[in-house]
């Protein structure tokens, strides 16, 4: 196949003009008539009943058209466990959870209000950590976990603190592990983290005096917004109206529903009135999602031959106050638990955990990064432990063609190639040579520019992800000319800096083979008049919108061909599009797309044909349920990405501190759709994961259970200073057989072995693990004085 | 507490100022920010609200030609002063430079942050024409970014800046009928090699001597 004319090509973004001139709309940039300013009253309590919500007063002061609390809206919400309302009723759960609001005319009038509203809360004991949650008589933060509704797949135990368990169970893990040579049993440890988009959640809502809503949302999805709108205020979905601006970052932390039930309960006090809620940095710190937080205990038994043999995953996962969004997050790293290898026989329990913290999420990783970052360390450990390069460990124990996942799933040629991109990164970073990356104990010595003692190492981390979401998610597309033949495509999916507007236009002009400039994607989808699509997350829209466009393009092509076999009274068999036109090679005639688009009009006056559009859809198929007992299926998840990444660190062994001077990295992604753009994929998740990996740590003050870091200045993420000074991304193509062009997800995968893969290095560097992310200078400091006095 | 609220509303004062070459004369509160002025009352919505403390740079504009986070000024404070924003320094026809760079390396993702990164580095190159790796990732730090990973951001930088060293800096300006003859600090005179090279030129300037 000669080469294509987009897919592959680094086209520009589709929508970077608008970006780069100011001119793109986000949430906050949109003007309402008399717009009211909401402020949330949330409780100052990590756990306590809430005994009286008192509102009059604040009700009356000027400037105060609505006040909304638990009393008004009892209405449950959630994704896949509903165990959360729009404000607290009875209990609340930790600090920042909403017990009530305020629309009013001005910020300062709804802030001054918000200071009469009287609560009166009877504290009770919180539980900030999995340990203390899964105790015995640990108080229980849900005592009405089994009357929640619930998706059959999520298995929350009522009566205790655990909102989802996930067991897999594959061969005979403890008769295998008896027989093994050599046992290793390690924890560790992941903190909560922030998203830190850099728009913070916004909505906004109106209810009219028709009865209508209508949410314009800060979103990953205006059709998951809608529905779970819908449930929560028992609402038809033909009375709401949903529409995603611009986006300002989302990963995960935009996925589902979050502020826009307060903004709907607010606005249906306020009617007819538009009413924004709009949280500030702090806010958006302990007061939105975050990422859970994990401790992961691994045992691997291994035999001499270099082959796990036996292999126990336990994680646990601090789900903060609410397990809604989170719970899959649980069962997504229980059917993923063995990471990138075979492992025969496997003990795996994924177990989410109700902390008196912010609420866990979804986050770019989806746990994978979680996962990873013991999985990667304990696979270095037991490596390194038998005497082995970690790198040709790695190539032994990985999973590939023929081999068979934790969930008892044997993979195909078209899998993609995680020995692949081991073999890359590892050359591209020479792990094996150089001084710095033998196996020893002793140390490496180097001179630093700054005259102090200083340690090299390199270490890596694989990574493999599938898209964890319902079995039925699909996306949707209309695809339809004007009537100078531009092409319009309708997708619901959210660009929100990933591409997917740029990629769906090369998909659509691939197909139909028309100039890019020939094709607009209308994005900033709206509920009312865009296909449906279940949501942005998981990796999944090239993969899926793509589908959808290239299946769409197929029947536009039917529609143009019929008409143009008509008119140039020719098979339709013999035409192909070329160039903004329907061709017939065998004659050289063909008819420019304007004259089809709108329907051909013959000399005589008589027309054929009609405007040409299409629909159309697409939902992976041949999903199959897990084993509740044993999680084994033989095909779970949609697809797999897997990569690596190799780093190098230089450790100052003075003062701990260390840089992350390069990173490799490498995916199997089936198919570079646009080099500029699965680039920024790449080197933006390498970044995050520095943040995650290097600085990154939502800290709780246990006396009072308040962020002890909620702001910028204090919760650091990576600038531009802590870049690596080199980033060598490099892909290889297995093409994946349902995949849009063979492509498969990369959006999430870029950032999960980083962490693991410095802590790695850092052990190659100076003979010190850390097991608790983030890595920071004092840890290594720390180690490297433990390890010192132990001689 | 409520008192203050309402009596701000009688303490309004006016400003005079100039954003993007217009005039502009409009009252004011005293507590009302830069930010909130160029967004709420000037509908100039391009610089960001990302922390309102001065931590994440989204709301970055020049302020009598030096970049400034617009959270942490009041606009009571841009009395007299000359104003450029992202919506002043180029569109699609005249792309600056820096808007030519940012979208030919894909330095843009969510674009939430690209307004302020771009007036961030106007105000670096208009200090430092010739900055370094190390001054752009100084300058830059300053601008959070949660998307890019950054590299393309600094690479798009760099090659505005290549791009901007062989065009004499002029005053700041604003394109238009209404403003000045001047031009942004590195617009190409029309005619240039670069201009040729196919890099798009911001108004039309009459070039400094």
């Amino acid at each position: 196949m000669s080469e294509n004319r987009w897919v592959g090509q680094a086209v520009d973004r589709v929508d970077g003009v608008e970006k780069v001139t100011g001119s793109a709309r986000y949430t906050a940039d949109l003007k309402f008539p008399r717009l009211l300013h909401a402020h949330v009253i949330r409780s100052p309590h990590p756990h306590a009943r809430v005994l009286a919500v008192r509102m009059e007063r604040a009700a009356r002061m000027p400037g105060v058209r609505a006040v909304a609390s638990g009393r008004d809206f009892p209405f449950h919400t959630g994704i896949y466990l509903k165990d959360q309302t729009v404000f607290a009723t009875d209990r609340v759960r930790y600090v920042g959870d909403p017990v009530a609001a305020i629309a009013a005319e001005s910020e300062e009038a709804a802030l001054a209000a918000a200071a009469l509203v009287e609560i009166d809360y009877d504290p009770l004991p919180p539980v900030y950590d999995v340990l203390a949650g899964i105790a015995p008589d640990a108080p229980l933060i849900h005592p009405d976990l089994g009357s929640y509704e619930c998706v059959p797949w999520i298995t929350p135990k009522p009566g205790t603190n655990i909102c989802n368990h996930l067991k897999v169970r594959k061969g005979d893990y403890a008769a295998a592990l008896a027989t093994c040579r050599r046992v290793f049993d390690n924890t560790f440890e992941v903190p909560q983290v922030q998203h830190v988009p850099i728009e913070p959640h916004v909505s906004v809502a109106c209810f009219d005096l028709a009865g209508k809503v209508i949410v314009h949302t800060s979103a990953q999805s205006p059709f998951t917004v809608r529905h779970l709108l819908c449930a929560c205020f028992s609402l038809s979905h033909g009375d709401v109206q949903v529409t995603v601006p611009a986006v300002g970052g989302g990963f995960g932390g935009k996925a589902g529903i979050n502020l826009e039930p307060i903004a709907v309960a607010l606005a249906m006090k306020a009617r007819g009135r538009w009413v924004r809620v709009m949280v500030d940095r702090a806010e958006e710190f302990y007061a939105t999602v975050v990422r859970q937080a994990l401790t992961a205990r691994l045992v691997s038994g291994v035999d001499d031959d270099g082959r796990v043999r036996a292999q126990k995953m336990h994680y646990l996962w601090g789900c903060g106050g609410y397990g809604g969004y989170g719970v899959n997050v649980v069962r997504a790293a229980g059917y993923t638990c063995g990471g990138a290898y075979e492992f025969p026989n496997v003990e795996g329990d994924s177990i989410g955990v109700y902390t008196n913290r912010p609420v866990g999420s979804a986050y770019r990783g989806f746990g994978m990064q979680e996962i990873h970052w013991a999985l990667e360390q304990q696979m270095d450990i037991v490596a390194r432990g038998i005497g082995m390069h970690p790198v040709d460990f790695r190539l032994l124990n990985c999973l590939g063609p023929g081999k068979t996942t934790v969930t008892g799933q044997v993979l195909d040629a078209h899998v993609g190639r995680v020995d692949l991109c081991i073999k890359r990164v590892d050359e591209a970073l020479d792990l094996r040579g150089g001084a710095a990356s033998h196996l020893r104990s002793d140390e490496v010595l180097d001179r630093r520019a700054n005259g102090r003692q200083a340690f090299h190492g390199k270490g890596m981390a694989c990574a493999v992800k599938a898209p964890a979401m319902p079995n039925d998610a699909a996306s949707s597309v209309v695809m339809k000319f004007a009537e100078d033949a531009t092409l319009e495509i309708l997708v619901s999916g959210i660009d929100y800096g990933q591409g997917l507007k740029t990629v769906a236009a090369q998909f659509a002009a691939e197909a139909l083979d028309l100039p890019m400039e020939s094709v607009r994607v209308r994005g900033n989808p709206d509920t009312n008049l865009s296909p449906y699509d279940w949501q942005t997350v998981a990796s999944r829209q090239t993969w899926a919108t793509g589908n959808a466009i290239l299946k769409g393009a197929e029947e536009l092509k039917r529609q143009l061909f019929v008409v143009a076999a008509q008119v140039l009274d020719v098979s339709v068999s013999e035409l192909e599009c070329h160039d903004g036109a329907v061709v017939h090679p065998p004659s050289g005639r063909s008819i420019p797309l304007m004259r089809l688009v709108m329907g051909y009009q013959f000399p005589d006056g008589h027309a054929i044909g009609g405007p040409v559009a299409a629909t159309s859809s697409f939902m992976p198929e041949g999903l199959l349920f897990l084993d509740p007992e044993t999680s084994q299926s033989a095909k779970p998840v949609a697809k797999w990405t897997f990569g690596a990444q190799a780093v190098e660190v230089t450790v100052d062994a003075e003062t701990g501190q260390y840089t992350v001077d390069r990173v490799a990295a490498c995916y199997d992604v089936g198919r570079v759709i646009n080099p500029g753009l699965i680039r920024g994929q790449t080197y933006g998740g390498i970044v995050q994961g520095l943040g995650t990996g290097m600085m990154e740590e939502l800290r709780i003050d246990r006396a009072t259970g308040r962020i002890a870091n909620a702001s910028l200045m204090d919760y650091k993420i990576p600038s531009s200073e802590d870049v690596p000074v080199e980033m060598l991304v490099s892909y290889v193509e297995t093409p994946q057989t349902d995949g849009p062009m063979g492509a498969r997800g990369i959006g999430e995968h870029t950032m999960i072995p980083t962490p693991a893969a410095i802590a790695n290095a850092i052990f190659d560097a100076c003979g010190v693990r850390i097991h608790e992310m983030p890595i920071t200078a004092e840890k290594v400091l720390a180690a490297l004085r433990a390890k010192e006095a132990r001689g | 507490m409520v008192e203050r609220a309402y009596a701000r509303r009688t303490m309004s004062t006016t400003i005079s100022l100039r954003v993007n070459g217009q005039d502009e004369r409009h009252d004011v509160e005293p507590n009302q920010t830069l930010l909130a002025f160029l967004r709420d009352t000037l509908d100039l919505t391009g610089a960001k609200e990302g922390c309102n403390e001065g931590e994440c740079g989204a709301c970055m504009v020049l302020v009598d030609g030096r970049a400034v986070n617009s959270c942490l000024m009041l606009a009571v404070e841009a009395d007299g002063r000359e104003i450029i924003t992202i919506e002043g320094i180029g569109d699609a026809e005249h792309l600056h430079p820096l808007q030519a760079a940012f979208l030919k390396h894909t330095a843009v993702q969510c674009g939430f942050c690209t307004p302020g990164m771009i007036m961030t580095a106007i105000g670096l190159l208009a200090e430092n024409p010739d900055p370094d790796e190390a001054a752009v990732r100084e300058a830059m730090a300053g601008s959070l970014c949660r998307c890019t990973g950054y590299r393309q951001i600094l690479d798009a930088i760099h090659e505005a800046a290549g791009v901007m060293r062989v065009v004499p800096a002029v005053e700041f300006g604003m394109r238009g009928p209404a403003g000045p003859s001047g031009v942004a600090p590195g617009l190409m005179a029309p005619g240039s090699a670069e201009a040729a090279a196919g890099v798009k030129v911001l108004g039309l300037p009459e070039m400094a001597p």
